[in-house]
């Protein structure tokens, strides 16, 4: 009986490959990261720059949405001034757990030069930041980076952890 | 205890550290209008309104007037002289000097490529009436002026803050306000998102570039006192091998020898 | 988790009991098509606008501020963070204004002005290739969108090659400029103005007679000469309303009056009539290049005017003589003092008119510094522009204006 049946045990050949569930959740997390494109200034021009021709960021599995509730990681490229700061905050509250932030260039992160009274500096005063770029503006390849570095990050998560709120400043 | 130096706080903009006693400064050259293409401007203007002084500058005219007659000289500059785009207009602060405001137009006539500007005074808390009903553009030039300096236009149809946000404190371009912002525009965002009681966990803003908290071991290394990360900042520094200069950028390593670890 | 705050959600933007039939929907400050932080606050009778409000100041960064706190030479490298698409030729607006102020415009070495006109010029292309892919975008041609960043990288590669950066180009000093251009670097720019027209070409061919873009920006977004002189609109908003004012013609800086090059106009006055400014204003620039690389070839190479009491002597003369080791050192830690006076300088720059009103009291820190943007009128003037259009024409009309965020709030 059953002589058709397979003994998967002898023999190797067959697409079957064991893991993780972590692995394999992360594997999905990190190879399709939707972007919140939040352009408020100069960096947006760049980050546009690496999602157009020569800098193919889809090679990344890297998807600009403009929706917050279909994306994963928020590139907050540019300076956050105060009149735009409760804007920020609301658009990171309407995303979606797991949710992550890359702050590209000085002035997301630290203010930069803009040091006046209507620049927030840094944008992890209001919300936390999980990779800093610097740069003024960074370039192109500088974001690929930081997009690298989020993946191996992510790789190294557990998905059954208890979510720890995230620290601001 | 000790006290704060006291410092004047009605103009708090930078000054030069350093002034020669003696140096006095060049002024630009002030040429009479007569035997320019202005000259027949300025004539049609003085025939109506008391002209106090007019020059040109750099090859555009000058005019000052009353601040009373804002909106008919520019009524007559447009409809008479062609002079028909008001290219901008905005206001200097010169409250600590005579508790004045000048305001400034820039005209440009299109069809002569011709530039006047049109300047006057008014004192601190009077009104400017609004020149919008001639030149559409004045509506919001006019409104930036008053959001930067507080000064209040007559008859204006919105006037209402246009560059900062409507619940702001102060007006930013006024030489008594703070390059980097008074308190309420430092706690601006961390009022607004997470309240007052929020001050204290997020802390003052961090606005010197150089600064170095030499009890912070997380976020600042002390050059010569290396310690691990987060460690006690009086503990004892990392001891640094002397850099090897010769040593070849990439080790190789001998793969036999090589112990693998169990990596994840 | 979330950190616990005080925003609630808020319903300022949508009224559920209103007499009429009018909705108030609220578009930005972040929205993918507002070209940056533009709010627009619509009031609509169903489809149609009756009423816009546009809302800015959310870029706000108190640049004139910063600049009465900076010696002049401090402020340039933040002149390149306003119109960030062509930062050369803030630059270029700001170093004219303080060149002129000081009085020592005509000092500026010829090959210096053929170096900047020859990176304007580069600029203008820039900013109107990245015009045109974000426009078109924005209509919904997405392939035009990856072509003009291809030919803008290539450009934006020359720039890289002359000074360094990509976006935030500082790359012309008060007086004069900083480098000589590199070996090799024009021929690498007449390869890139060879394939230039070709592409263009490719670009027109893709949208001028293409039906969706011609519905869409043909009789869309009509400014009258009237309300363009209104609104102290400039550049191609100016231009497309059928007045031909250049500003490099009519008021020539530079050597814009030694070199040939048309003004084109539309007399449509539509967005399609806008666009086709645009493609034309590209073939000029490509024009004006052509004949400034015969110009560079026959000049001079001083770079820098020498003027000893505002501007620095090249690093030759500070490195092997004392007195121009003091005078750098005066220059760079205390700035110069221009004469007591104010000027107001216009340039074109790829938007429109930009200006720079320097208010000067002698001191090393200009009294006032006023950035006439061309942009923010272009934003003003859509309250105006707007009612009476689609819902769908919006995106349309803010592409067409061509403002960047950067200089609106400054």
């Amino acid at each position: 009986m059953a002589q058709h049946q397979v003994n998967y045990g002898a023999s190797g050949g067959l697409p079957v490959a064991l893991t993780t569930v972590d692995k394999l959740v992360n594997w999905g997390r990190t190879n399709s990261l939707w972007v919140l494109t939040y352009g408020l200034a100069c960096c947006a021009i760049e980050m546009m720059a690496s999602g157009a021709s020569r800098y193919d960021f889809d090679r990344f599995g890297v998807i600009f949405r403009a929706s917050p509730r279909q994306s994963d990681v928020m590139i907050v490229a540019g300076t956050l001034t105060k009149k735009h700061a409760e804007f920020i905050r609301r658009l990171y509250d309407q995303m979606a757990e797991p949710k992550w932030v890359i702050s590209m260039g000085s002035c997301a992160n630290t203010g930069g030069m803009f040091n006046t009274y209507a620049t927030v500096q840094g944008v992890d005063r209001v919300i936390p930041v999980d990779i800093y770029l610097p740069g003024c503006a960074p370039r192109p390849e500088t974001l690929q980076y930081a997009v690298m570095l989020l993946q191996k990050k992510i790789r190294k998560q557990t998905i059954f952890q208890k979510q720890k709120p995230k620290r601001l400043v | 205890m000790m006290m704060r130096p006291y410092r004047p706080k009605a103009n708090v903009q930078k000054r030069a550290y350093y002034n020669d006693r003696f140096w006095v400064a060049p002024r630009i050259p002030e040429e009479p209008v007569e035997g320019s293409p202005f000259e027949e401007d300025l004539l049609s203007l003085k025939r109506k309104f008391s002209i106090e002084k007019a020059y040109i500058q750099r090859g555009q005219m000058v005019v000052i007037i009353n601040p009373e007659d804002n909106k008919e000289v520019l009524r007559h500059l447009k409809e008479e002289r062609g002079y028909d785009v008001l290219s901008e207009m905005s206001a200097i602060d010169y409250l600590e000097r005579d508790g004045t405001f000048e305001i400034f137009y820039q005209l440009l006539s299109l069809e002569r490529s011709q530039r006047v500007r049109v300047k006057c005074r008014i004192k601190e808390g009077e009104a400017i009436e609004s020149v919008e009903p001639i030149f559409r553009s004045a509506d919001w030039s006019e409104r930036e002026m008053f959001d930067m300096f507080g000064i209040k236009v007559n008859n204006h149809p919105n006037l209402k803050r246009i560059l900062m946000p409507d619940d702001w404190v102060g007006y930013p371009l006024r030489k008594s306000y703070p390059l980097q912002g008074d308190e309420a525009a430092q706690w601006y965002e961390v009022d607004k998102i997470f309240g007052k009681e929020y001050r204290e966990i997020i802390g003052p803003e961090q606005r010197d570039p150089a600064y170095v908290n030499p009890e912070d071991t997380c976020n600042f290394a002390r050059i010569k006192h290396e310690v691990p990360r987060c460690a006690d900042p009086e503990s004892e520094p990392i001891k640094i091998e002397k850099f090897n200069d010769d040593a070849p950028l990439v080790e190789t390593f001998d793969l036999k020898e090589a112990k693998i670890v169990n990596r994840r | 988790m979330q950190q616990r705050n005080r925003l609630e959600p808020y319903f300022e933007n949508l009224a559920f009991e209103r007499d009429d039939n009018r909705m108030v929907i609220n578009f930005g400050p972040q929205h993918p098509s507002a070209h940056g932080q533009l709010r627009l606050i619509l009031e609509m009778d169903g489809e149609q606008i009756v009423k816009a409000w546009p809302d800015i100041g959310y870029l706000h960064r108190g640049m004139e501020k910063m600049g009465e706190n900076m010696i002049y030479n401090e402020f340039l490298p933040t002149t390149d963070r306003m119109d960030y698409i062509a930062a050369t030729s803030n630059n270029y607006a700001f170093a004219l204004a303080v060149e002129r102020l000081l009085g020592i415009e005509d000092k500026v070495p010829r090959r210096a002005k053929v170096i900047r006109m020859i990176l304007l010029e580069l600029n203008r292309i820039i900013s109107h290739l990245f015009w045109l892919a974000t426009h078109a975008l924005d209509v919904g041609a997405m392939s035009v969108f990856l072509y003009c960043f291809r030919e803008r990288e290539y450009a934006m590669d020359l720039m890289e090659d002359y000074c360094g950066a990509r976006l935030t180009h500082s790359a012309v000093r008060i007086g004069g400029v900083p480098l000589d251009l590199p070996e090799g670097w024009l021929d690498r720019l007449n390869w890139f103005l060879n394939i230039l027209p070709e592409q263009i070409d490719l670009y027109e061919g893709l949208l001028t007679e293409n039906r969706i873009w011609r519905m869409r920006l043909e009789n869309v977004g009509v400014v009258t000469p009237e309300m363009a002189k209104e609104w102290a609109c400039s550049g191609i908003m100016l231009r497309g309303s059928g007045i031909p004012y250049d500003i490099r013609k009519q008021e020539p800086y530079e050597l814009y009056d030694e070199v040939e090059f048309d003004v084109p106009v539309a007399e449509t006055c539509d967005s399609y009539g806008r666009y086709k400014l645009y493609m034309e204003e590209m073939r000029q620039s490509i024009r004006i290049i052509r004949q400034l690389i015969p110009m560079y070839k026959e000049t001079e190479p001083q770079l820098m005017a020498h003027v000893p009491e505002y501007i620095s002597a090249p690093k030759e003369d500070i490195m092997t003589q004392n007195y121009s080791l003091m005078q750098h050192f005066v220059l760079v830690t205390q700035g110069m003092r221009p004469p007591v006076g104010e000027v107001y300088v216009p340039t074109e720059s790829p938007k429109g008119e930009l200006g720079f009103y320097i208010r000067s009291e002698g001191d090393p820190y200009p009294y006032r510094m006023k950035i006439r943007a061309p942009s923010f009128w272009h934003t003003g003037i859509l309250q105006d522009l707007l009612p009476g259009h689609y819902l769908a024409d919006v995106v349309t009309i803010i592409g067409s204006t061509n403002i960047v965020f950067g200089e609106i709030d400054r």
